[in-house]
């Protein structure tokens, strides 16, 4: 039996809000906070990146696991956001968790998707029998373009997991990936902001592919949407989650305790991992969880698990994914938050 | 600006706040030292220190070095952590008005500075309300 | 050991000396000494200078400055003890010539440091500071004092008016001072409103970016005896190490290196610091000289404050503090100072202060200090 044996979030402090972002560009607040169902976003400090969250989640999920960081075999750093573009993200997390030397560390990238990725690996060496537990992270500071529809949503969190054989959370029942190429989404080297195909990153998207994932972990593990208790889709707004959990067959409820986007904004590689920790943070023992990535160019990932007594013992080691996103929060207005996310910088000499 | 080399030597403390307990006095030196200030003894065991603290004293810089130019103006303190070790560190996600001796905080890993737009980051500790 | 006296003294105005490179600076001030003690052959040289590496890109320097004095083959040191280079490189002259090894020895001290943006100056002067564990955090002089003004201030109820007395006593001071480089008075307002550099302390809290040096000549004291002029011997000399690193201290608000540095001095010369007439001390920052204060035990700890405020240590008070107008007025180009306040107490003590004169002094101390107190030199003179 291979499952989850620890998990963390980090949400950083700040905050902007949808009609900050809209009163500077003259747009309709409400209608932005109305069609993407978003009101606000996090936004990362300066001093925050990739690799600071996903220390932080990490140092959550080894304290809820209760393991010996060396004992961590593989570290898996998903994002679209690493802080460099040679030179590791896993690494710097390894070291600060205490894992080196004895360990595998790799870099993933599929835009929203890269976090479940990371934790697919993860899962698979140690159900391979190669490692003892194993670590995947979704982190991400993601950037919007200024004005674009993009900058309502682009958030900043990280999700960690690790996984092994004892003292598991959430059993693993299932997993699924359901791939296909697809140019909705890319950013070019040497870009600083991505591009979009608008509406075409709907229904052909985002859509086709949640539903493969899902119907097809659903077939696999032969269970129907009204015998799992919590379902968790990839969030870039508020709609499509919903609309797409109605399409499949599931109810509002199942949704809304994994569902972040609308304080948190999209966290990109950290989206439905955040979710994903958020239902574990309430979830009983029994309970069927699924979760559902998705990541343009383009995947989902889907997991089914369920969860063991054990979580009633760990859940409260950590601080919990909504404590976090409505704790103790600054606003930034529009200035400062250009500021903190380099869209316009000092003048130095 | 450390140089990488610099950096690196230090992740040990930067990273993961590993330091020197003296096996003869219990002198905790971080960073570790060879000789204990207290009893000059050279044998120490390593250990982590504590994740909390209190502030004992802070100021916010305004006038940075060069390599902190584009932070300034940032908190700068020396916290007590709850096993007696004091040290410095950035204050962060603490808007100023609320700084005060005495505040209960806690350690986070944060980019301390990087080398412009092409050189290496560098991580390490700093203080955040606990 | 021999008793040492000082036969020369030499410093020219401190300022921001654009035209001057540092090798100039530092000749004619050497030449001044030099013509003070009616010398033109030295024995030895002591150079004190924090960093002209960083702020000039110069190294060497015992070589280049004797050479540029026209002394060479001398054999000439460069001593560095961050703020404390001067203070020290005097010790180690006092040393030399007290053991007998050399008869004339030139002690100066040099800083050229206008030649960095201020942005680099705070980093360069933030090398006195724990690299590691201190700059790596973005930690600036101005924070490290600013940290210990606000314990000191939360310990003992030291207030901002009576930081601002300091600084506005020390301009008094250097008013009457024509090589200081700001030889003007200056308000508690003026002080109270000039911008914070890292709070709670301001642009009028802090000492100056200057360029300058001092010198004075050291000889056996049969030689000063001599020359026709009032003679000044130094009788005692302490040194003291502590932590750099603030953080590593068990109080921030104790300069224990200042007080061990003290005792040494003050032993040596078996003197009380109640006998002492005349304080030359290191005001980088005006909580700096309240500490130093408490430290040297010219008051109670946590009484610095309440003492300037009481006009304690004007010209004219019971314990006059740096009459030449301190750090503050007189500026800090870092290597100079030690020196700088060993040529004001012997100018005291020869009675050629002038309106800076503080009557009847006949014994003087300096004290000078490294970083945040990492290191403190203290040396006690005596009028013959």
């Amino acid at each position: 039996m291979v499952g989850i044996v620890g998990y963390g979030a980090y949400i950083p402090r700040y905050r902007i809000k949808v009609e900050e972002i809209a009163s500077v560009w003259g747009a309709d607040a409400q209608s932005y906070r109305k069609g993407l169902l978003v009101e606000e976003k996090s936004v990362p400090a300066p001093d925050q990146d990739t690799i600071t969250m996903a220390v932080e989640a990490s140092k959550r999920a080894i304290k809820r696991a209760g393991i010996d960081p060396r004992e961590i075999g593989a570290v898996y750093v998903g994002s679209e956001s690493h802080p460099y573009a040679v030179k590791p993200s896993g690494t710097v997390l390894a070291e600060a968790i205490g894992a080196c030397p004895e360990v595998h560390t790799a870099d993933l990238e599929f835009a929203c998707k890269a976090g479940t990725e990371g934790m697919y690996l993860a899962m698979s060496l140690v159900k391979a029998g190669e490692i003892k537990y194993g670590l995947g992270v979704g982190a991400d500071t993601s950037q919007g373009a200024p004005g674009d529809a993009l900058e309502y949503t682009t958030a900043a969190g990280a999700a960690a997991f690790i996984f092994g054989r004892e003292n598991i959370l959430a059993e693993v029942i299932e997993t699924y990936s359901y791939t296909t190429d697809m140019p909705d989404f890319w950013r070019r080297e040497y870009q600083y902001y991505p591009r979009h195909g608008g509406r075409f990153t709907g229904d052909p998207a985002y859509f086709k592919h949640i539903m493969g994932a899902a119907q097809g972990i659903m077939a696999k593990a032969g269970v129907k949407p009204e015998d799992i208790t919590y379902v968790i889709f990839h969030q870039p707004n508020g709609k499509f989650p919903l609309r797409v959990g109605e399409l499949l067959g599931f109810k509002k409820k199942q949704i809304e305790p994994g569902l972040l986007v609308t304080y948190l904004g999209n966290t990109y590689s950290g989206s439905s991992p955040m979710g994903l920790t958020a239902t574990f943070d309430i979830a009983q023992p029994g309970d069927l969880v699924l979760i559902v990535s998705y990541g343009s160019g383009a995947g989902s990932d889907a997991f089914l698990f369920r969860m063991t007594e054990r979580i009633e013992e760990v859940r409260d080691l950590a601080p919990k994914t909504r404590d976090m996103l409505f704790g103790p929060k600054v606003y930034v207005d529009y200035g400062t938050y250009a500021k903190f996310r380099k869209k316009i910088r000092k003048a130095t000499e | 600006m450390p140089t990488p080399s610099r950096y690196w030597r230090e992740i040990p403390q930067r990273y993961r706040l590993e330091a020197g307990r003296c096996r003869r006095c219990g002198f905790i030196a971080f960073p570790p030292r060879l000789v204990c200030p207290r009893c000059q003894s050279r044998e120490f065991e390593v250990i982590k220190l504590a994740e909390e603290g209190r502030i004992i004293s802070y100021t916010i810089i305004r006038v940075p070095p060069h390599q902190f130019v584009d932070q300034a103006p940032y908190a700068v303190g020396i916290v007590e952590l709850d096993d007696g070790v004091k040290l410095m560190g950035q204050i962060v996600d603490c808007p100023f008005e609320e700084l005060k001796t005495g505040l209960r905080v806690r350690i986070e890993f944060r980019k301390i500075m990087e080398e412009g737009e092409a050189g290496i980051i560098y991580y390490g500790y700093k203080f955040v309300p606990a | 050991m021999r008793e040492v006296a000082v036969i020369g003294i030499g410093m020219t105005k401190w300022g921001e000396l654009w035209e001057k490179s540092l090798r100039t600076i530092f000749v004619e001030t050497a030449l001044a000494a030099m013509d003070d003690a009616g010398i033109d052959r030295l024995d030895a040289m002591y150079i004190g200078c924090m960093s002209s590496g960083l702020f000039v890109g110069q190294e060497h320097l015992g070589s280049l400055l004797a050479d540029y004095l026209g002394q060479k083959p001398v054999p000439a040191a460069r001593v560095e003890s961050a703020c404390a280079s001067g203070g020290l490189a005097l010790r180690l002259g006092f040393i030399d010539v007290a053991s007998g090894m050399h008869d004339i020895v030139l002690v100066g001290g040099i800083e050229k440091m206008t030649d960095l943006n201020a942005n680099e100056a705070t980093y360069a002067l933030g090398t006195a500071a724990d690299q590691e564990y201190e700059g790596y955090h973005g930690i600036t002089f101005p924070g490290l004092y600013a940290l210990i003004a606000r314990a000191h201030m939360e310990k003992y109820g030291t207030t901002r008016e009576q930081l601002a007395l300091v600084a506005v006593k020390n301009h008094e001071n250097g008013s009457l001072n024509p090589l200081a480089q700001f030889p003007f008075k200056i308000t508690v307002d003026a002080v109270l409103n000039s911008a914070l550099v890292a709070d709670p302390l301001r642009v009028l809290d802090c000492s100056p970016i200057t360029d300058g040096a001092a010198a004075v000549i050291l000889a056996p004291v049969e030689i000063a005896r001599k020359l026709q002029k009032p003679v000044v011997k130094i009788i005692g000399s302490g040194h003291a190490t502590d932590s750099i690193a603030l953080a590593q201290r068990e109080d921030i608000t104790w300069l224990e290196s200042v007080y061990q540095s003290a005792r040494q001095a003050l032993a040596m010369a078996d003197k009380k610091i109640e006998e002492i007439d005349v304080f030359e001390v290191h005001d980088c920052f005006t909580i700096a000289e309240i500490c130093i204060m408490e430290a040297l035990g010219l008051v109670e700890k946590g009484k610095g404050g309440p003492a300037v405020e009481a006009g304690l240590t004007r010209i004219d008070g019971r314990i006059p503090v740096n009459p030449s107008g301190g750090l503050k007025a007189k500026g800090h180009p870092v290597g100079a100072t030690g020196v700088a306040q060993a040529v004001e107490i012997v100018k005291q003590l020869r009675g050629e202060a002038g309106p800076r004169q503080v009557k009847g002094a006949r014994l003087g101390l300096t004290q000078n200090m490294g970083g945040t107190g990492g290191s403190s030199v203290v040396h006690i003179f005596a009028a013959e």
